[in-house]
């Protein structure tokens, strides 16, 4: 008894595996007809979502100013130490990068940089095609970098919101913030 | 010490102190805001709440803010008692409210308490929602930028302002929540110690505006340990360097010397270093030439047998490298001749009375000061604010007995009022000291020398007498004598800065006399002009005057000149006479300055924030300065010129010239335990000068050469030019930067590595002090007590007078300090000014030449002599003349110098 049972539990094996190979080929054989996941890059170019992690821009406040206030927190964020920028200053007191360098042959584009900024100037983008025969070439600056628009955040302007008065925003223009006091004012 | 409990463990604490310092002193954290160790404790900001149990039944215990709570036996805290810190997280919520939203662009973002304390206490989500307040700025002068909107109200900036350092153009206005601290209006703030509201302000408030100009965050910089080089008291500081420019200077707190606080001076002073015009290459009349041609030419000089003139600025490695490439015989000072004499008397009798050089912590110990000669809040600031502490031990002592304890800020302030104690200034002019003074007796230095000697006399009879002085001299001599006697810590102060030889050995004279009166050591703290200028004495130059003289006769066949102007230290024809004599004449510089322009080699050296080496100060203290940065083009340490150019000696790194200095001059025998060995190493790594959290790498350099600089390596110290390595446990002389985890903050983190808050660094202070008292030296007393000066018709006796912005050389080339140094002037006393007619500018023979200069009138200027400011730019150069003959200029400037 215990002999027959073995025979017919090995013959139920290989009708498994036999069937097994059929269903694959019906598979392989399917696809024949289905449309294709891959597309012929680079003539075709795949849709990446806009939260793909790709090349790094800086990008511009709604009014057209440059969004990044030089605060180094990109920098500090980055894994790889690939970002270097120097703070500088207008005249009215708005901060700016004097100079703003990615090392892109140093980036691991993990998008820290993104996370940590506090004024969504620094965004990652769907752009992966940075490949470059000169290592030199992959060293990108601030003209490189800035874009003309807001990137994927269109509203927010961080001046608007923080207190630090600039040219065209002054005190107590800023969101929730009341008028200036007038320090020589007897009332309490 | 008691025992206190806290959270149920029970610790051992010091007696007497507050329960904040305590607990921060044990290593614990707790969150403050209006408590400084320097300030004291007011309670004001309501942060660092505990709570108190009555005894261990008491489950529910009350609330208390630990600042204001003494430490006694068996108190019994907790610290992670929900009650507390849920009072605490509220505090901080409330202090928030108003607070803008703008970390990003504030430059104490990275190093801010407030941040830290936010952190600590855990309040993430803002829930108000009403209105921030807002406030106007003001432009408070070159050094210090005003964000008002940042305010937390804590009250630390008009505490240490005008409460600490005596300022009075800082207030409050407004009242509750609209307060606001500024000026009564836009304006520089006058006071030389305005720096430290930087990082005496927990937030953002008060920020460096020399930085801001070229901001880096506190974890981008590159530090170091250094001393600061703009006066000789010798103040530690940490330069940060980041991008090849020397971004900022701040105080490094030593517990013996400047504790928690520096001057404008030392702190912004550092622009000269990031100056356009430095010296970079080496120049053979006037042209770039390589390293190795200028090594070569200094090689030739130096077998024509030149002689070397040492620097008062220079390190002891880099004066004793020139005094053994040209010989001790050949080694001359490059100071003043007038200078050499009274640093002359410092070093004998540091070295060899009876007398003890106190540090400032000493100093701030001291209950009867006189101050003889030297108008201290110019010439070394530093120590005037250590002697501005001093006067208030009476309030202390008064306080003491009305069972107040000492850190009670506000009580005791109450308690005194402007109440302060003994201090006598005799001075030449008016100085900084004379508001505090309970005595202020201005005399001509002559006349202030007699005084000073009739004070020893008073002292002590067997000290020589004083005659022909007048009665009111004579009764000021008893009267400062009388107190001195009573005092238990007296305290002789004076210095180099009034330029007369015999106040020096007046001021040394009082405190023998004092020291043979109380059979013990007394106190006398001497200032002198530059941060190694005891240093270079120590290495027994000639004085400078016998090298000028030795050229006449045409013996001297080259010079080499080291890191000094010799216009600043000798009369111009006398200088140009000598580099015209001399053969061929080497200088050693890193910026440009008149000799410069005259030497037919000049080789490029780096400043101190780019070189290593040993300072010692006014006190005796030998400490370690080393390199935040690498120098500037083909700039090298001036010790390794002098050492390549040198036949015999091989020294490789800053260890060998150190030893072999401490060798051959036994004073410096023990300037090798400044700090420890270039081999000392923690788990097999140096020190690193870069935090852990440096960014960059990879990019700053990037657009020079792809490839990352391999960091450069330093022989010649335990510190490395990396991040890799333990900066937390090194020893106190190599620290290179404060940070300890979750305090950021300079001023604050520093309690993770002291002994106990606000005391010595663990380990100890840096730096060796080389003069210890010698304890019955029969000192030979001064016997030369010089005359007094009668006025003569139409000659007016000169006397220095100091400015913190402008008399020291190296800080007046700092950009921001520029805007601080007063224009060129002389100070006549208004019956003299009448007398000349009310003139706007005087014609004064200046060492032949004809000079107008606007003339001021003040009446701390004693008639009949005429204050001359020192080193200010546009000023004639060279030492002042002893006397001057001056008249009213003719309008239109017909005068001017030829």
């Amino acid at each position: 008894m215990a002999g027959l049972r073995q025979i017919a539990m090995q013959g139920r094996a290989v009708l498994g595996i036999v069937l097994s190979q059929f269903r694959t080929l019906w598979r392989v054989l399917g696809h024949t007809f289905t449309r294709a996941d891959t597309v012929q890059y680079p003539e075709q170019k795949p849709a990446l979502s806009p939260r793909y992690r790709g090349r790094i821009v800086l990008t511009r406040d709604p009014d057209g100013e440059e969004r990044c206030v030089a605060c180094n927190l990109c920098a500090v964020v980055c894994p790889v130490a690939c970002i270097a920028l120097q703070k500088a200053e207008d005249a009215h007191g708005r901060w700016y990068p004097e100079f703003f360098r990615i090392n892109f042959s140093r980036c691991i584009l993990c998008g820290l940089c993104e996370e940590a900024c506090p004024t969504y100037a620094i965004q990652l983008t769907p752009d992966f095609e940075m490949a470059e025969y000169d290592r030199r070439n992959m060293v990108y600056e601030k003209e490189h970098l800035l874009i003309d628009g807001p990137g994927k955040y269109h509203d927010y302007n961080f001046y608007r919101v923080a207190g630090k008065s600039i040219g065209g925003k002054d005190k107590g223009e800023a969101e929730h913030e009341a008028p200036p006091i007038d320090i020589h004012s007897l009332l309490p | 010490m008691v025992g206190i409990v806290v959270d149920g463990e029970p610790h051992e604490v010091p007696a007497g102190g507050n329960l904040l310092q305590s607990l921060l002193s044990l290593g614990l954290d707790l969150p403050y805001f209006c408590w400084h160790p320097a300030l004291g404790s007011v309670g004001a900001c309501r942060q660092c709440a505990v709570v108190q149990y009555r005894d261990e039944n008491d489950v529910t215990g009350r609330v208390a803010m630990a600042c204001m709570t003494p430490v006694a036996e068996g108190l019994r805290i907790g610290l992670k008692a929900p009650a507390a810190v849920e009072f605490r997280a509220g505090i901080i919520e409330l202090l928030m409210t108003n607070h803008p939203h703008d970390c990003p662009v504030c430059e104490e973002g990275g190093e801010c308490h407030l941040q830290d304390m936010t952190v600590m206490t855990g309040h993430t989500f803002r829930q108000y929602r009403g209105l921030k307040r807002t406030h106007r700025n003001q432009y408070l002068g070159p050094f210090i930028n005003h964000e008002m909107n940042r305010c937390i109200a804590c009250y630390r900036c008009v505490r240490f302002y005008r409460d600490y350092a005596g300022g009075d153009d800082l207030q409050v206005f407004a009242s509750r929540n609209q307060v606001y601290f500024g000026r009564f209006e836009d304006g520089a703030l006058e006071n030389e110690f305005s720096g430290n509201l930087v990082e005496v302000c927990p937030t953002g408030v008060f920020t460096d505006r020399t930085f801001s100009a070229h901001f880096t965050r506190k974890w981008d910089l590159q530090t170091a340990p250094s001393v600061c080089v703009h006066c000789g008291v010798g103040c530690n500081t940490t330069p940060g360097e980041r991008y090849g420019t020397l971004k900022r200077v701040i105080n490094r707190y030593h517990g013996d010397l400047n504790g928690y606080f520096l001057c404008d001076r030392g702190r912004f002073g550092y622009g000269f270093v990031n100056c356009a015009d430095r010296l970079t290459e080496p120049m053979l009349h006037g042209q770039p030439v390589t390293r190795a041609e200028g090594r070569a030419r200094l090689r030739d000089v130096t077998f024509k047998g030149a002689i070397g003139i040492g620097s008062p600025r220079a390190s002891l490695e880099a004066n004793f490298a020139l005094r053994e490439l040209v010989g001790p015989e050949n080694f001359y000072a490059g100071c003043a001749d007038a200078d050499y004499a009274m640093l002359d008397t410092i070093r004998r009798v540091l070295a060899s009375w009876p007398v003890h050089s106190p540090s400032l912590r000493e100093v701030e110990g001291a209950d009867v000061v006189l101050v003889l000669g030297e108008d201290v809040g110019n010439t070394a600031p530093r120590l005037a604010l250590a002697i501005r502490q001093a006067t208030r031990n009476c309030m202390l002592a008064a306080a003491a007995e009305l069972k107040i304890a000492p850190w009670q800020d506000a009580a005791v302030r109450e308690l005194a009022q402007q109440v302060r104690g003994p201090l006598f200034v005799l001075a030449t002019t008016g100085t900084r000291l004379d508001e505090l003074a309970e005595v202020v007796v201005r005399r001509t230095p002559a006349d202030i020398a007699r005084l000073g000697f009739a004070i020893a006399h008073a002292l002590e009879p067997a000290a020589p007498a004083v005659s022909g002085l007048s009665d009111e001299d004579r009764q000021h001599a008893e009267s400062i004598a009388e107190a001195l006697k009573r005092a238990d810590n007296p305290l002789v102060v004076s210095g180099t800065g009034s330029g007369e030889p015999a106040i020096v050995e007046a001021a040394a004279q009082i405190a023998c006399a004092l020291s043979r009166r109380r059979k013990q050591p007394a106190s006398v703290s001497f200032v002198v002009p530059e941060c190694n200028s005891l240093g270079l004495m120590l290495l027994d130059p000639k004085r400078l005057g016998k090298a000028l003289e030795s050229a006449e006769s045409g013996s001297v066949p080259a010079a080499i000149v080291l890191e000094s102007d010799l216009f600043r230290s000798a009369r111009t024809e006398a200088v140009e006479s000598f580099l015209s004599r001399v053969g061929e004449t080497v200088l050693l510089d890193h910026s440009p300055q008149a000799t410069a322009h005259r030497a037919q080699i000049v080789l490029p050296v780096g400043t101190f924030a780019e070189t290593e080496g040993t300072f010692v100060n006014g006190e005796g203290r030998a400490q370690r300065f080393f390199a935040a940065m690498s120098p500037r083009g083909a700039a090298m340490d001036s010790w390794r010129w002098l050492a390549e150019a040198h036949p015999r000696h091989d020294w490789q790194c800053l260890d060998e010239v150190t030893g072999a200095c401490a060798a051959a001059i036994p004073v410096l025998a023990r300037m090798v335990d400044a700090a420890p060995r270039a081999d000392f190493r923690i788990d097999g790594l140096k020190i690193p000068r870069q935090t852990h959290r440096r960014s960059g790498r990879t990019a700053a350099s990037a657009h020079i050469d792809i490839r990352e600089p391999q960091p450069q390596d330093d022989t010649d110290s335990a510190l490395a030019f990396t991040m890799e390595g333990d900066a937390f446990d090194a020893p106190a002389a190599l620290r290179t930067y404060s940070w300890a985890p979750s305090w950021n903050s300079n001023g604050q983190s520093i309690a993770k590595f002291q002994d106990e808050v606000g005391g010595a660094l663990r380990g100890g202070d840096p730096g060796v002090r080389l003069f210890e008292p010698v304890q019955r030296g029969a000192a030979p007393w001064f016997t030369e007590i010089p005359r007094a000066v009668a006025a003569e018709p139409g000659v007016w006796l000169t006397v220095p007078r100091y400015h913190v912005f402008g008399s020291e050389a190296l800080s007046a080339r700092a950009e921001s300090v520029v805007e601080r140094i007063p224009a060129p002037y002389v100070a006549l006393h208004p019956s003299d000014l009448a007398r000349l007619g009310h003139a706007d500018s005087v014609e004064l023979n200046w060492h032949g030449f004809r000079e107008v200069l606007p003339v001021l009138a003040d009446d701390t200027v004693v008639p009949g002599t005429i204050g001359v400011p020192v080193g200010l730019p546009g000023m004639p150069c060279g030492p002042c003349p002893r006397t001057l003959a001056l008249r009213k200029a003719e309008p239109h400037g017909s005068g001017v110098s030829t």
